[in-house]
């Protein structure tokens, strides 16, 4: 009984520090925007999806994303970036996650943990792809909290 | 395109080294065939000693060696830089004053290209130079030839790895999320992802197919049955398959033929060509839509011509189109799943019946796709290496 009490009070703790808020997910598989839909929708977020920059950019004339998850590579070979500045520019406050495959596919390294690379990538945080989750999860719960 | 060919000669006799020198310094040998023009650019060396020096500090690509040198000799010569020839990165010819049967047999046995006999006229040292100059041009344009086709290679394996990739990546992400619950517990969001995953599945195992049928052809290891055969067989085949997707979508699916259109073919590939041009014709489509097959024989040739009323492709679009991996890539086609190989197969296999394939489309009115086919095919052993290659690969090997 305590244990199942326990389980649902941690719930509700979860679902007040993620309620209204909204996330912006961009990537041109609809298989990775469905999972992240899913995903962060269980951990009670609002989830919007967007397939390209085009779509992203309409968006986010009529609504408010608390937080950007970006894919690097879209149709635009550097989608990610562009769409990213541009967040950036408009909604300094709204911190933005870049994903890639890029590393996988061409052992080229992005890094966003120095103040000096982050001056050029402006994202706040980079992950590889397959991205985990948890991992993705405590990006987010450390950039909102900030 | 001219080719700069490097010449060495080695000689202790400096009339002699002049006397080459002098011959070969305007001498141009055209080898109309590779369309190259060769020039020569000569250096000389006194001494074996120095004919290695020069060998190691740069490669030349014939070396005229004299046997009969004050140090070491031109068969010890031969014998130190042995590796190199054997490559055939370089050829040697032999200068011998006397016709010397042994000496001409270890020079053999060494590797050596060609010989002169002491004493040569300009016009016996330039028949040697230019055999040899044309055999290193061949042997040259044979490595460049391999080198591209391992590039060509390589860059289609990279692309096949990555459409592969994609929906693996997506059904392990599916997975994945279903065994850890990180989705919650909602059964609805767990059939659509297994529903997902399948669909995906379904996209690796068409690309696995179609590479198997690409690769075959190419490499006419498929063995061909060609036989006399009634092409509305295979198209009603075609159809049948496609009828569930073409029914759930409300899309009519109609065969066009007066009689029996019958053709000398392989019954398999031309089921590749229909199945691939009515999939696509259903999939390329508007709900509702309509796919008209026509098939037809006019005069030498059988026509299959397969129109849609789907959402067609501007004309840079259909200039893309037959390429391998080629998937025209828009709002319109973002939620249709293709291997990006079936039209490149279906021209290859256009081309192995001494046809081709051509395309009309209108955006958002339809598209039609027509084969043409000899319903008597050329050659019936023809493979489709035969079809495309040309002849000058075979010819430089080397």
């Amino acid at each position: 009984m305590l244990a199942g009490g326990l389980r649902a009070d941690l719930d509700e703790v979860v679902h007040m520090e993620t309620a209204n808020k909204t996330v912006l997910v961009v990537d041109d598989d609809i298989d990775f925007l469905e999972q992240m839909k899913l995903q962060l929708e269980a951990a009670g977020y609002t989830v919007l999806t967007a397939e390209n920059e085009r779509q992203a950019e309409q968006l986010l004339l009529t609504s408010q994303p608390d937080l950007a998850i970006l894919d690097l590579m879209m149709e635009q070979m550097d989608g990610g970036f562009t769409l990213c500045h541009h967040i950036k520019k408009a909604r300094p406050n709204v911190p933005v996650i870049l994903v890639t495959g890029v590393t996988a596919e061409t052992g080229l390294e992005f890094d966003a943990s120095t103040d000096e690379e982050r001056g050029w990538v402006k994202a706040d945080a980079l992950l590889a792809k397959p991205v985990r989750f948890e991992q993705l999860k405590r990006q987010i719960d450390r950039l909102m909290k900030g | 395109m001219t080719d700069l060919v490097k010449v060495l000669i080695v000689d202790d006799e400096p009339g002699m080294r002049l006397g080459v020198e002098r011959a070969l310094r305007h001498f141009t040998v055209q080898m109309p065939d590779v369309d190259q023009e060769v020039h020569f650019a000569t250096d000389q060396a006194e001494t074996g000693e120095q004919a290695l020096e020069k060998i190691e500090a740069e490669l030349p690509d014939i070396i005229l060696l004299d046997h009969k040198l004050p140090g070491i000799s031109g068969l010890e010569v031969l014998e130190r830089i042995e590796p190199k020839v054997r490559a055939g990165d370089t050829l040697t010819i032999m200068i011998t004053a006397y016709a010397s049967l042994d000496t001409a047999i270890t020079a053999t046995k060494r590797g050596a290209y060609d010989f002169l006999a002491k004493p040569f006229t300009p016009d016996e040292l330039k028949n040697a130079v230019r055999k040899a100059a044309g055999r290193l041009v061949l042997t040259r344009q044979a490595r460049r030839l391999a080198a591209e086709k391992r590039q060509v290679r390589f860059q289609f394996i990279s692309v096949v790895a990555h459409e592969l990739k994609a929906p693996l990546a997506a059904i392990e992400g599916y997975l994945n999320i279903l065994k850890d619950g990180s989705a919650g517990t909602d059964p609805a969001a767990a059939e659509r992802m297994i529903d997902r995953s399948l669909i995906r599945a379904q996209q690796a195992r068409k690309l696995v197919t179609d590479l198997l049928d690409l690769t075959r052809i190419e490499a006419g290891t498929k063995k061909r049955e060609l036989a006399e055969l009634d092409v509305t067989e295979p198209a009603r085949n075609a159809i049948e398959s496609v009828a569930p997707d073409a029914a759930a979508r409300g899309i009519t699916v109609q065969l066009h033929a007066e009689g029996p259109v019958t053709m000398m073919a392989d019954r398999g590939e031309l089921e590749i060509v229909l199945n691939n041009l009515v999939s696509n014709a259903v999939k390329y489509n508007r709900d509702g839509g309509r796919v008209d097959v026509r098939l037809a024989r006019e005069g030498p040739e059988v026509v299959i011509a397969v129109a849609d009323t789907g959402i067609g492709m501007s004309a840079e679009e259909t200039q893309r189109l037959f390429g391998e991996f080629v998937r025209i890539r828009n709002e319109k086609t973002r939620s249709i799943m293709g291997s990006g190989l079936g039209l490149s197969i279906i021209k290859k296999l256009a081309i192995l019946y001494g046809g081709d394939v051509s395309v009309a489309s209108e955006p958002d009115v339809g598209t039609t796709f027509t084969v043409r086919l000899q319903a008597d095919p050329p050659e019936a052993e023809a493979t489709a290496q035969d079809a495309q290659t040309p002849p000058a690969e075979t010819t430089y090997k080397a």
